[in-house]
């Protein structure tokens, strides 16, 4: 064979770079392990991951399992975990919310109202997120009156340098047993709902809207056989009160919570602002006039026609907001919310296992961002066009 | 032509990558031979006693007293020594946004008590109070860029305790500043200093994340039997900042940084109390990485000639002065007699160059931390009742 005709065989060529490509690999991975190890031994340090089952003996400042300085550096690193997941499972929620109010903002007709949503989203989507953290935290947050002089609003909610305390459900001692009731009412809702499209489907005409009440009837009725049998709610609301220094009852949000809350919610909320108003105004003119010419109304044709379509578009984007959000999370430091990496940054000054702990920390923020991509992946799957 | 060209690309980044592989800078490249050659010939003093009253382990030529400028030959056990001399200057890991210890002035120049310890250093082996650079280094990342070599030293008021020797791989040099944590709270909490920790029940208390301080914290409270909720941030001025805002009741750090930290940026340090309450012990020491004995014996006897001159009176205003004494403890210390440097593989006379250039122990302590109204205690010379004390220098 002549070495010119190898040369131009496509599936040598490939193999060749392919090859090439895992030995260069394979040398940078060895070069860089070597390293690691070799500096390590040096100095006499090993790596291994039996700290983990060492008391922590610091204390963390909120944490929504139980937790104390006695338990484990596992356990406080779980406890960080679990706050960065709830920071970043409340703000996606919310952060949706504000992104598409200020996204449909921006294209209304109505000319304070989209001045309004442009200048917020100008402003926020140029300066640094640790810039707005801060400026939560330090400009707004602790700035609220101390607790005597607390700041009241409606509901009752009371903002105050130490948190912002809620109304708040609390289970009463008959909790246990109304869960099943609760939890047949949840179910007959879906039941409900796919009998009416089953009958939709085998009607030839529409059905009468009124069967829509079945939605409100029949849990009504199941919740009130549970109160038939049990006469005490379950949920009993608990008000927060000034007592001495402290509120009593209620749920507390602490400052370092709320202003990373808010913080994350009002910074991610410009970009997928943007996001929906590029969605809306992709879906073409055509798709908006054959439908006014359909005789559909304005609300009708953007939550049939538009909408729809532009949800297609916005997803993917949408998806990297989310996952930008959860890292972003990791800002919390700064403003002294104990999340992942402000938890495991202390476990690491304390142990001094730098490795493990950055190998355990890119797994959790890679583990998050791979869990809400998937879901979100499904969710883009089923809204695509099927084309035939 | 053409087709030739992937192929030949890939092999240039191939070989480029080999002899990336093979050219590394000194500090990060695993050479074995320097591995065997450090632990068989200085396993004895592998421990950082500062014994240098035994003669140096390796019995090789020391460098000739006349050449005290040049760099000297490649020093027994002294890879990261050379690596500086050679350098030409000492990179020195500070703190950076604490008055008093390591802070960037306005004007981008560094102050400050440690700070003045790496001009001391640089002093001792350059003759050149400046042949430093410096590296403001965050508390959560001081160890690691020791271990990784990015500083050869760190001065950044770091306490010297058992985990940091032995887990983490460092050696630390003397001492230099006897401290203690203590936590301070608002007047109209706490009036009286001798109160407890008991008068803080319920507290919250802000604290900086990855020192010390979290663990000590945890554990009085806990030895108290006091609850508290701590809120850890990061950067101690922003703990400053919540603190006074009225976000905590109180805060904890070690005492020199909430008198002199209080003082710089408290609004109105009247307000507030430090509390009589010693939470823990913290012994303030430089730290060097563990496997380079020489480097290490450099640092540490650098600071015990600066306490040592002290005590023999010695300051940089009189220090040529006292190169003409007869006393033989002084003229030891300052180069005039003997080897002393020579067996280090420095100028004998690099302690002169330390008092002259930068000042002794007290020069350096009043210069930074006079204004903050510390005083001495602990931190005197054990010939007043302090617990500074040098070995002598035989």
């Amino acid at each position: 064979m002549d070495i010119r005709t190898l040369w131009r065989d496509i599936r040598f060529l490939k193999l060749l770079a392919q090859l090439i490509f895992i030995v260069v690999l394979v040398v940078v991975a060895a070069y860089l392990y070597i390293n690691v190890t070799t500096n390590l031994a040096r100095q006499g340090l090993t790596m291994g991951y039996g700290f983990m089952n060492n008391p922590a003996s610091f204390g963390i400042g909120e944490s929504f399992l139980s937790y104390d300085p006695s338990d484990t550096y596992a356990r406080a690193l779980l406890v960080g975990l679990v706050n960065t997941l709830v920071v970043s499972g409340l703000g996606i929620v919310l952060t949706t919310i504000v992104g598409v109010l200020a996204g449909v903002a921006r294209l209304s007709s109505n000319w304070l109202i989209n001045r309004f949503a442009a200048a917020y989203v100008g402003v926020i989507r140029n300066t640094p997120l640790l810039l707005q953290l801060m400026f939560w935290y330090f400009g707004v947050i602790i700035q609220l009156p101390a607790v005597r002089q607390a700041i009241t609003l409606p509901g009752p909610v009371f903002l105050t340098q130490r948190g912002i305390y809620m109304i708040w459900g609390e289970g009463t001692s008959t909790f246990p047993a109304w869960r099943v009731f609760i939890i047949l009412a949840l179910i007959s809702i879906f039941v409900i709902w796919y009998a009416l499209r089953y009958a939709q489907k085998r009607a030839s005409v529409p059905l009468s809207p009124w069967w829509n009440l079945a939605y409100i009837f029949i849990p009504a009725f199941i919740l009130w056989i549970g109160y038939v049998i049990q006469p005490v709610p379950p949920i009993q609301a608990t008000v927060p009160e000034l007592s001495g220094l402290n509120f009593r009852g209620g749920v507390r949000l602490t400052p370092e919570f709320a202003a990373l809350l808010f913080g994350l919610v009002v910074y991610t909320g410009a970009f997928i602002a943007e996001i929906v108003r590029a969605g809306i105004q992709a879906v073409s003119r055509g798709q908006v006039e054959a439908a006014r010419s359909l005789g559909l109304s304005t609300g009708q044709t953007l939550r049939l026609v538009v909408f729809p379509q532009a949800l297609r578009i916005m997803v993917p984007p949408v998806t990297s907001q989310y996952l930008n959000l959860a890292k972003n999370s990791s800002l919390a430091i700064a403003i002294g919310y104990p999340d992942l990496f402000s938890v495991a940054g202390t476990v690491f000054n304390q142990t001094g296992a730098a490795i493990e702990i950055i190998t355990i920390m890119m797994l959790s923020y890679l583990s998050i961002s791979l869990l809400t991509s998937i879901l979100m992946n499904i969710y883009n799957r089923r809204i695509q066009l099927v084309e035939r | 032509m053409r087709k030739l060209l992937f192929p030949l690309f890939s092999l240039v980044v191939l070989a480029s990558l080999v002899l990336a592989a093979c050219g590394t800078p000194v500090a990060a490249t695993p050479i074995t031979v320097e591995v065997t050659r450090i632990v068989t010939s200085e396993a004895p003093a592998a421990t950082e006693a500062p014994a240098a009253t035994e003669p140096p382990a390796a019995g090789e030529a020391t460098p000739t007293t006349a050449a005290a400028e040049e760099p000297a030959p490649p020093v027994a056990g002294g890879e990261r020594l050379q690596a500086i001399m050679d350098r030409g200057q000492v990179i020195c890991g500070v703190h950076g946004t604490f008055q008093g210890f390591g802070f960037v002035e306005s004007d981008g120049s560094w102050t400050g008590f440690d700070v003045d310890f790496c001009r001391a250093w640089a002093a001792a082996l350059f003759n050149d109070a400046n042949a430093v650079e410096f590296r403001g280094l965050s508390a959560q990342e001081r160890f690691t860029a020791l271990q990784s070599g990015e500083v050869d030293v760190l001065a950044r008021n770091s306490t010297w305790t058992w985990s940091r020797d032995v887990d983490l791989g460092l050696t630390f040099g003397p001492v230099n500043f006897y401290d203690g944590q203590a936590i301070m709270a608002k007047r109209d909490i706490v009036d009286d200093p001798a109160a407890g920790l008991a008068a803080l029940e319920g507290a919250n208390v802000c604290v900086q994340s990855g020192t010390t301080t979290e663990l000590n914290l945890a554990d009085q409270f806990r030895a108290a039997g006091v609850t508290y909720t701590p809120v850890v941030f990061e950067d101690q001025n922003a703990a400053f900042q919540a603190y006074d805002e009225g976000r905590c009741d109180a805060i904890t750090s070690d005492r020199s940084q909430l008198a002199t930290q209080g003082q710089a940026v408290l609004q109105n340090f009247a307000d507030h109390v430090i509390l009589d309450v010693v939470m823990s012990k913290e012994p303030l020491a430089p730290a060097v990485s563990d496997g380079d004995p020489r480097w290490a014996e450099v640092v540490q006897w650098v600071v015990y000639g600066m306490i040592q001159a002290e005590e023999l009176g010695i300051n940089s205003q009189n220090v040529d002065e006292f190169l003409t004494s007869e006393d033989p403890v002084v003229r030891r210390l300052l180069g005039a007699e003997g080897e002393l440097g020579a067996m280090l593989g420095l100028s004998n006379d690099f302690i002169y160059r330390v008092i002259k250039l930068v000042g002794n122990y007290g020069e350096v302590y009043d210069r930074n931390l006079s204004t903050f109204n510390l005083a001495r205690g602990q931190n005197e010379l054990w010939t007043k009742g302090g617990l500074m004390y040098s070995p002598p220098f035989r």
